[in-house]
């Protein structure tokens, strides 16, 4: 089968201008491909360039040399290369990431920030909350939180929200930063299935994890860094 | 939805603002590899000098640098509040297509300004007339735009100082016995009267208190998604340019020194400037 995401000698490095231009390696030729409806975990000890790897796949890094390929609805699309508008618009209908801290706008309640992609789509209101409120619930965030602010929540549930808002909308590529790092065991658990139920409904998923229990039960494939070195 | 590279609202080429009497080489010898955009043969000063960018419709656009770096120069030229001294600029739009609108009469930039675009300032004594009341001031923008019945224009005034939250009972009062907050918010009621498809945005919450900040914030979030308005916001606040925008344009000494998504010049900037700059969030 055609690999949904195909990354050709990838590598990325940072140059530092107010250290002198000091350069940090993250991402030394990676290599590797992804299945359409495969969950991947990347894994590997902390700095080892898999936040990298994954920030480069959405953009937010600029990679150098190599290719991020991308088997989008409007055909492949070399995502370390192409423009910032287009990125914008894969962003919007594609591609979802979901970071391991949440960043949202204050005074925004936990609801409307759940909500929010779906109403940049152009869903209902109503629609949208409803959505909303049935992802919140199904994540076991009680009710009374609801329309209250993120910023002042715990981190298990901040990391919650974040969670419900990366998958309320299933994306065709979903990129995940320890989804269920700060989170209790049950919680865990529901958090795992309800990736591997995007799964189902036709999502790829690349999932950064620590977490052995969420790499056993959720991932396919793992593929290990080690100094940003792909070693399996 | 397909992507289309060529379906941009706005087109900036080679923009340019001098003050003085430039020579040939003024642009050459300013900018940030002389850190500075003073003239050392004339003395004029470049303002702002060969600014290139694309506005896509419904896309926030964010201007980021310090002080002098000459991002509200910008904004002011689009907007027509000061005129130009070289460059191009496109509006897709009927019927100003293919032409640079900086070099139209005063008549049509004018019925630009009424109809297509919507301008917050900073100090919102530029953006309000305080001689006239909060709904007066409103009302000028929808008179300009084309309306003229009393009766719709007071409607329609009481519902966007509802949608901005300024309580209505204060339509007739005057904007200098608001707080700033809701100043900002009378002069963003006025700005998007005439549903423009272009709003500015200059330094709009710079001078609040945070819980202000954050209310105008989500004001303008709110609206820019109810609207699918292009809006360009000028902003030396980092935190504001993170929130709101989706991409950035980084200034100093008059060029654009770095351009790109706003995640990527937050997370990881590539021009010396951009670094220091991002280091020096609080």
């Amino acid at each position: 089968m055609q690999p949904i995401l195909e990354i050709v000698n990838l590598n990325k490095s940072f140059t530092m201008h107010i250290l002198q231009g000091k350069i940090i390696e993250a991402l030394v030729d990676v290599n590797f491909s992804v299945a359409e409806g495969e969950i991947i975990g990347l894994t590997g000890k902390s700095g080892s360039g898999k936040s990298s790897l994954m920030k480069c796949i959405y953009r937010t890094y600029l990679s150098e040399g190599g290719k991020i390929l991308f088997q989008s609805n409007e055909g492949t699309i070399d995502i370390a290369a192409a423009g910032d508008n287009e990125i914008l618009h894969l962003r919007k209908t594609e591609i979802n990431y979901c970071s391991q801290f949440l960043s949202v706008i204050p005074r925004v309640s936990a609801l409307q920030v759940v909500a929010q992609p779906l109403l940049k789509k152009g869903v209902t209101a109503d629609l949208a909350n409803e959505k909303a409120m049935q992802t919140l619930k199904a994540l076991g965030l009680q009710e009374t939180l609801w329309s209250g602010f993120p910023v002042t929540f715990s981190g298990g549930e901040q990391q919650r929200i974040n969670v419900a808002r990366a998958i309320i909308d299933p994306p065709k590529l979903l990129l995940i930063d320890e989804p269920t790092a700060s989170l209790d065991p049950k919680t865990k658990e529901v958090v795992i299935e309800m990736l591997l139920a995007l799964k189902k409904l036709g999502s790829t998923i690349v999932c950064i994890s620590h977490d052995e229990f969420t790499l056993d039960h959720l991932v396919n494939r793992r593929i290990h860094l080690d100094k940003g070195i792909i070693i399996n | 939805m397909k992507y289309n590279s060529e379906n941009w609202l706005l087109k900036v080429e080679g923009l340019t603002k001098i003050y003085g009497n430039p020579t040939q080489t003024s642009i050459d010898k300013t900018g940030p590899l002389f850190d500075s955009n003073i003239c050392p043969d004339s003395g004029s000063i470049v303002a702002c000098a060969q600014i290139d960018f694309e506005l896509y419709p419904g896309e926030v656009l964010g201007i980021v640098g310090e002080s002098g770096s000459g991002k509200s120069t910008i904004v002011k030229m689009l907007y027509f509040d000061m005129e130009a001294s070289g460059g191009k600029v496109l509006f897709n739009r009927d019927p100003y297509i293919g032409k640079n609108i900086l070099n139209l009469s005063n008549q049509s930039k004018r019925a630009i300004r009424n109809h297509l675009m919507g301008m917050v300032y900073q100090n919102p004594r530029d953006g309000l007339n305080f001689r006239f009341t909060s709904g007066g001031n409103i009302a000028e923008k929808l008179i300009m735009a084309g309306n003229y019945n009393v009766g719709t224009i007071r409607d329609k005034s009481k519902q966007l100082l509802e949608k901005t939250e300024v309580p209505v009972p204060r339509l007739d009062d005057l904007p200098a016995h608001f707080s700033g907050g809701m100043q900002q918010r009378v002069q963003i009621s006025k700005a998007i009267a005439n549903h423009p498809p272009l709003l500015f945005l200059d330094e709009v919450t710079t001078g609040l208190d945070v819980s202000v900040q954050a209310k105008v914030l989500d004001l303008i979030r709110e609206l820019q998604q109810e609207l699918g308005v292009a809006m360009i916001v000028v902003s030396h606040d980092l935190s504001v340019i993170r929130m709101l925008t989706d991409r950035t344009l980084v200034m100093k000494n008059g060029r654009i020194v770095e351009k790109g998504l706003t995640d990527q010049i937050l997370q990881d900037p590539q021009h010396p400037y951009t670094q220091l700059l991002v280091s020096s969030i609080l």
